[in-house]
């Protein structure tokens, strides 16, 4: 056999790099840099913040689970914080979840085909108003109405054990925890709409059609067919709406008041890790800055435990979809 | 099945099962128009503040000194919206493009590349007054008054920004067909052409779309400007140099001005109005490109 070389393409020589490899390397690893840019900006943000709250956790100790927060004291436990913080968020989701899954629902099941595209769109048009947008609406329109629905159920429980001290003591302004927790309510709704939504979409049809076939109601139906499929996703969407809802911070920080103690009166004014941080830290310095950082921290620490928990609940559903 | 089991026969049916449906639609249904009723509400209202007072002089005027002072304008709190907004995309989206082709084109089901895809899930979730901590702490406290400048409020933006442009980079990569990749393999182009020439292109509008929505995500953020940019009453342009103001945390500090003085209220309404039609109109175009894009690609 003739062992000539075949003819090598024009502007190549024997010996030199193949057309095109370096720029391909380089440009898969900027790629994997991009991708690496994520893991080191979570780095930094545990690092530098933890950083600056150290001397806040040195001078406190376990004292930062205590509720005393004095700036004219000096000190700063931030347990009242965190409950707030959990109290808003709890409120917005029993109010929002049963909404949302309805709208998903509707969406789904309900709604004629044609109307689905533009329901979605006006519902996450919910989404597009800023938070700020929302806290302004709150303190200048809702509040006022509200407190006077505060005096009322106040009144009306007043004898009863515990709902008193629930009810009791409804703030003048309408500053509360109540207030924030309705506001948030109304902006987490499109998130745990949206994402309950793509899991009924999931649901094969064959199992709504099986169950409609064998005479059930639509309602049944969807019990019997819809929800079962999608429990998990449901929980996931509803933890992720609570950590949203953790998050927020300007709604609440303009109408939740500014009581940083442990309460059961939801009726009555109080702070958020998050919202505190926005109303203190202009003035803040010392010891206080770096509560305020901590507070940052702290619910840092909750929201990454949070939304790590909700992707838990997705791949283990996933899974097991999968061997199903 | 956690149904239980129920009569089938016509008279059944009729009673009480028809009625708990007729129920649990009306509920559906409803959910559906409560959640309608704060969206009209506060659109409406803040449409009809703003109106009152938004004119040629609010768009154009300095902002005034001090909260208390009556007059004035927004002119300065828009450009620093405009700039430090256009300073986070022009940051976050191309870094957040490159990540969500390495998570689609290079690391596919790789242990990395999941690592990076529940990270950007996490990050998603972190809230923003922490990542104007973040900033803060990292930027801004080490270079004291110097530091609070535009482009500090943009790192911060960005930050928010990065994961969301990521994730749907990479949910639009996936929808690209297989054989557009091995066509182009089979004319000999290498991975990065491939990518760069064929399966970007071919989902380029659904990643702008990807993109535009994550900028009215942060157009609209207060907190992670609060402590980053500072505050300045006339324009300023320059991203890297000097304080700076923006729409939301103007919006936030009027409204907090103390004794709900009349004329910070009616600027705050102002500045909300601005800050809605900026945030609809990315919102807007990012579903026309949707739209478009959706509609070409099922007529192939």
């Amino acid at each position: 056999m003739a062992t000539d070389a075949p003819a090598l393409p024009k502007g190549i020589t024997k010996g030199t790099r193949p057309p095109g490899l370096i720029a391909d390397r380089a440009f898969r690893i900027l790629a994997l840099l991009a991708g690496l840019m994520v893991l080191v900006i979570l780095g930094l943000i545990a690092v530098s913040t933890t950083r600056e709250a150290w001397p806040w956790f040195q001078a406190e100790g376990l004292n930062i689970f205590t509720d005393t927060w004095d700036p004219s004291k000096n000190t700063f436990g931030a347990l009242g914080l965190i409950y707030g913080t959990l109290l808003v968020a709890a409120v917005a989701v029993v109010l929002s979840l049963p909404i949302s899954i309805g709208i998903a629902l509707f969406v789904t099941d309900v709604a004629p085909q044609r109307l689905r595209r533009p329901i979605v769109y006006t519902v996450d048009l919910l989404a597009a108003i800023p938070s700020v947008v929302y806290g302004l609406w709150a303190l200048f329109v809702l509040a006022q109405p509200l407190s006077s629905l505060f005096q009322s159920v106040s009144d009306a429980t007043s004898g009863i054990p515990v709902l008193s001290t629930i009810f009791g003591n409804p703030s003048a302004s309408g500053k509360s925890f109540m207030t924030a927790g309705i506001i948030v309510a109304i902006m987490i709704t499109p998130i745990i709409t949206s994402i309950t939504r793509e899991v009924f979409a999931t649901v094969p049809a064959s199992q709504k059609e099986a169950a409609l076939a064998l005479g059930a109601t639509r309602w049944e139906m969807i019990r019997g067919a819809v929800f079962p499929h999608s429990r998990s996703g449901m929980v996931a969407g509803t933890m992720i709406g609570l950590g949203r809802a953790m998050g927020e911070t300007i709604a609440i920080a303009l109408v939740v008041g500014a009581s940083q103690r442990v309460t059961a009166n939801v009726l009555g004014p109080g702070d958020t890790l998050a919202s505190v941080i926005a109303n203190q830290f202009g003035e803040a310095s010392g010891t206080q800055r770096s509560a305020l950082i901590g507070c940052g921290v702290v619910l840092f620490v909750i929201t990454i435990l949070i939304s790590m928990a909700a992707r838990a609940v997705v791949t283990r559903a996933d899974r097991r979809a999968g061997i199903a | 099945m956690s149904a239980t089991p129920v009569s089938l026969t016509q008279s059944a049916r009729k009673g009480r099962r028809e009625l708990k449906n007729v129920v649990a639609t009306t509920l559906i249904v409803g959910s559906f128009l409560v959640a309608l009723i704060p969206l009209t509400f506060i659109v409406i209202y803040v449409f009809q503040r703003g109106a009152s007072i938004l004119s040629w002089s609010f768009l154009t005027e300095d902002l005034p000194f001090s909260n208390r002072r009556e007059g004035g304008g927004i002119y300065p709190a828009i450009i620093g919206t405009l700039v430090i907004t256009g300073a986070a995309t022009a940051m976050a989206v191309p870094l957040g493009i490159l990540g969500g082709i390495y998570l689609n084109e290079y690391g596919g089901p790789g242990i990395f590349a999941r690592i990076v895809r529940f990270l950007a899930d996490v990050m998603t979730g972190v809230p923003s007054i922490v990542m104007g901590l973040f900033i803060y702490t990292i930027w801004v406290l080490p270079r004291k008054q110097s530091g609070l400048s535009g482009f500090a409020g943009a790192l911060a933006l960005g930050c928010l920004m990065l994961p969301i442009v990521i994730r749907t980079t990479e949910e639009i990569l996936k929808l690209v067909p297989d054989e557009l990749r091995e066509g182009s393999y089979a004319l000999g182009t290498r991975k990065a052409q491939t990518i760069r020439r064929v399966v970007f292109p071919s989902a380029a509008p659904g990643i702008i779309s990807g993109a535009l929505l994550g900028i009215a995500r942060v157009a609209g953020e207060t907190a992670p400007l609060l402590f980053t940019i500072g505050v300045v009453s006339v324009a300023n342009f320059n991203v890297f140099e000097g304080s700076n103001t923006a729409l939301p945390p103007q919006i936030y500090t009027n409204a907090n001005t103390f004794g709900g003085f009349d004329a910070a209220q009616d600027r705050a309404w102002g500045m909300a109005l601005a800050l809605i039609l900026i945030v609809f109109l990315f919102t807007l175009i990012a579903r026309i490109v949707t739209t478009i894009y959706t509609r070409r690609s099922t007529a192939v």
